[in-house]
């Protein structure tokens, strides 16, 4: 049994109050009706009716999905491809290179991938706007992909890819039938990694993005500058309460999987005996 | 011919969209400033040879003659420094607790360091705008409690910028030092108590430097992204913080000067060279250490 000091106590509370305090207030004063926002003056959706008529927020919201959806579904198929090649790929000319690219924009500071990839697009004259957003955020997002996904690729047991291609699979269906239902979850969580960090990003998209494609990022930005405003606060709510809602429910299932999958062990093992 | 097809296709994405684009700036870096489109000289169409002629390192040069430049680094290096030593006394106590909190618990708290990754970056920087401000929550709060008298100037100050950096890079530091103190064998630390140390001592002595890889990988991974951040400063600096990553977007986007924001992007990389492989050397020795 762990012990469980005063000391431990406090600076939990006192980190998470740090963590959480600031989207706390950002919430509360939110239904604020007062437009100087930090005064409160009761109650009021009114903030939330004026958002749901603003055109320009909506239609950044938009792109910003479109954007999120494409770059998210290309960057899982490139980076599960890339963590297939790190893994079990053995040795090939540049190797080292390869896995150079794939940690590399990690670590990349947004404002040289952005400037770079910018510099990119006007050098082989291709449009800005939509197409080079989702083509700049399934770059870096497709290596966060990789990572997650080989990790999971590491840890699985080869045998059971090895029975498959005893058994007769072509290597296409022993990975179709066997390799791919097992690092599901973290092809998964690939996939959520790279929408939210496409969904997130205001950097590199304001790099790539040309006049007619504004993604919510940008123009959350441009609203901001000018100081605190009651419908940004509004439209934060709204986000925060998806990736809450969304992420708690994630976590319910895969625990309520790992139960079921703990129950069907025993049951197995019941039935063996 | 499948497995080259699975390496290919991966690969020629990150040369073309990741590594080629390096070179790009490398080469606009050397270019002059000019009045067309793009905007700057010499460029592919006046011949190769005449590209690699006409190219020099006077923005290079330059950088170093304006001393905005050579200031900037060196307050961002500050910055990042002072952010990632302030996070680290924030996130290792954290950690710490996480790790001793009893096992039922530790999801949920893992949970709570979690959740904020997932949320708008920009709106957690944003949501310290309302705290900060001269008439914000902070000093309404101590105006009240009778602390000060007059409101103190945080917003648009170094100070709201460490407060900025810490607490959005936070998880990254409480994660990897919560993974290195969840997997200690609590059995040491009650072996150096049963040999005399206080708990202290044995803290000091065993929980630290045995916790040491999860520090190290979370000060690189606090400290490598704040140096180049541009959102933090911006937002929360204002005019009276210095960044390079506010200076190169400036530079590229208000002065419209792509040959000076290139190379101060090259340079900026140089800089980050060393502790990304320092990083990444933590890394891999951990993960032979795990084997």
């Amino acid at each position: 049994m762990r012990r469980t000091s005063w000391f431990n106590v406090t600076s939990l509370t006192l980190g998470f109050a740090f963590l959480y305090l600031p989207m706390v207030l950002l919430v509360i004063y939110s239904f604020n009706s007062s437009k100087l926002v930090t005064v409160w003056a009761g109650f009021s959706t009114k903030w939330y009716g004026e958002l749901v008529q603003n055109d320009a927020f909506l239609d950044a919201a938009m792109v910003t999905l479109k954007v999120a959806v494409a770059s998210s579904t290309l960057a899982t198929i490139l980076g599960t491809m890339a963590a297939y090649v790190l893994v079990r790929g053995g040795r090939f000319l540049g190797r080292t290179l390869f896995s150079g690219m794939i940690y590399a924009p990690l670590v990349m500071p947004e404002v040289i991938t952005g400037l770079s990839l910018l510099l990119l697009f006007i050098g082989i004259g291709l449009d800005r706007g939509v197409l080079t957003i989702v083509l700049a955020h399934t770059t870096f997002s497709m290596c966060y992909v990789s990572v997650v996904v080989s990790s999971r690729l590491v840890s699985f047991d080869r045998s059971l890819e090895e029975a498959a291609l005893d058994l007769g699979c072509s290597p296409f269906d022993a990975f179709r039938l066997v390799t791919l239902p097992i690092i599901a979850p973290a092809v998964i969580s690939g996939w959520l990694l790279a929408f939210t960090l496409s969904l997130d990003d205001l950097v590199i998209a304001s790099f790539t993005t040309g006049p007619s494609s504004t993604t919510l990022p940008i123009k959350i930005w441009s609203a901001v500058r000018l100081g605190v405003s009651p419908e940004i606060n509004a439209l934060s709510t709204l986000m925060i309460g998806i990736v809450t809602v969304g992420v708690i429910s994630a976590s319910l299932i895969s625990k309520r999987n790992a139960v079921k999958a703990q129950q069907d062990m025993q049951a197995a093992e019941r039935g063996a005996t | 011919m499948r497995r080259f097809f699975l390496i290919a296709v991966p690969y020629a994405w990150l040369l073309a969209l990741f590594l080629i684009p390096f070179f790009i700036v490398f080469k606009i870096s050397l270019s002059d400033l000019a009045l067309s489109i793009p905007p700057y000289t010499p460029t592919m169409k006046d011949g190769f040879g005449q590209m690699i002629k006409a190219f020099d390192f006077e923005n290079f040069v330059f950088l170093t003659t304006d001393d905005l430049y050579w200031k900037a680094y060196l307050s961002s290096l500050k910055i990042a420094l002072i952010s990632t030593v302030l996070a680290l006394l924030v996130g290792y106590p954290m950690a710490y607790g996480m790790a001793r909190a009893p096992e039922e618990w530790r999801p949920t708290l893992m949970m709570l360091v979690i959740l904020p990754f997932w949320t708008s970056f920009l709106i957690r920087v944003y949501a310290w705008v309302g705290i900060l401000s001269n008439e914000g929550f902070l000093n309404q709060f101590l105006l009240w409690t009778g602390l000060i008298s007059a409101p103190l100037t945080i917003m648009n100050t170094t100070t709201a910028v460490y407060i900025g950096i810490v607490y959005t890079y936070l998880p990254f530091m409480i994660l990897p030092i919560y993974a290195a103190l969840d997997r200690l064998d609590e059995s040491l630390i009650e072996a150096a108590e049963d040999l005399g140390c206080s708990r202290i001592k044995a803290f000091w002595l065993v929980t630290i430097p045995l916790s040491r890889n999860g520090i190290i990988a979370g000060c690189f991974l606090v400290f490598i992204p704040a140096l180049g951040e541009f959102v933090i400063p911006s937002l929360l600096g204002g005019s009276g913080t210095l960044m390079i990553g506010k200076v190169l977007f400036e530079e590229f986007f208000n002065n419209r000067d792509w040959p000076v924001a290139s190379a101060v992007a090259v340079i900026l990389l140089l800089i980050l060279i060393v502790p990304i492989i320092l990083f990444q050397r933590n890394q891999q020795r951990q993960a032979e250490a795990e084997t």
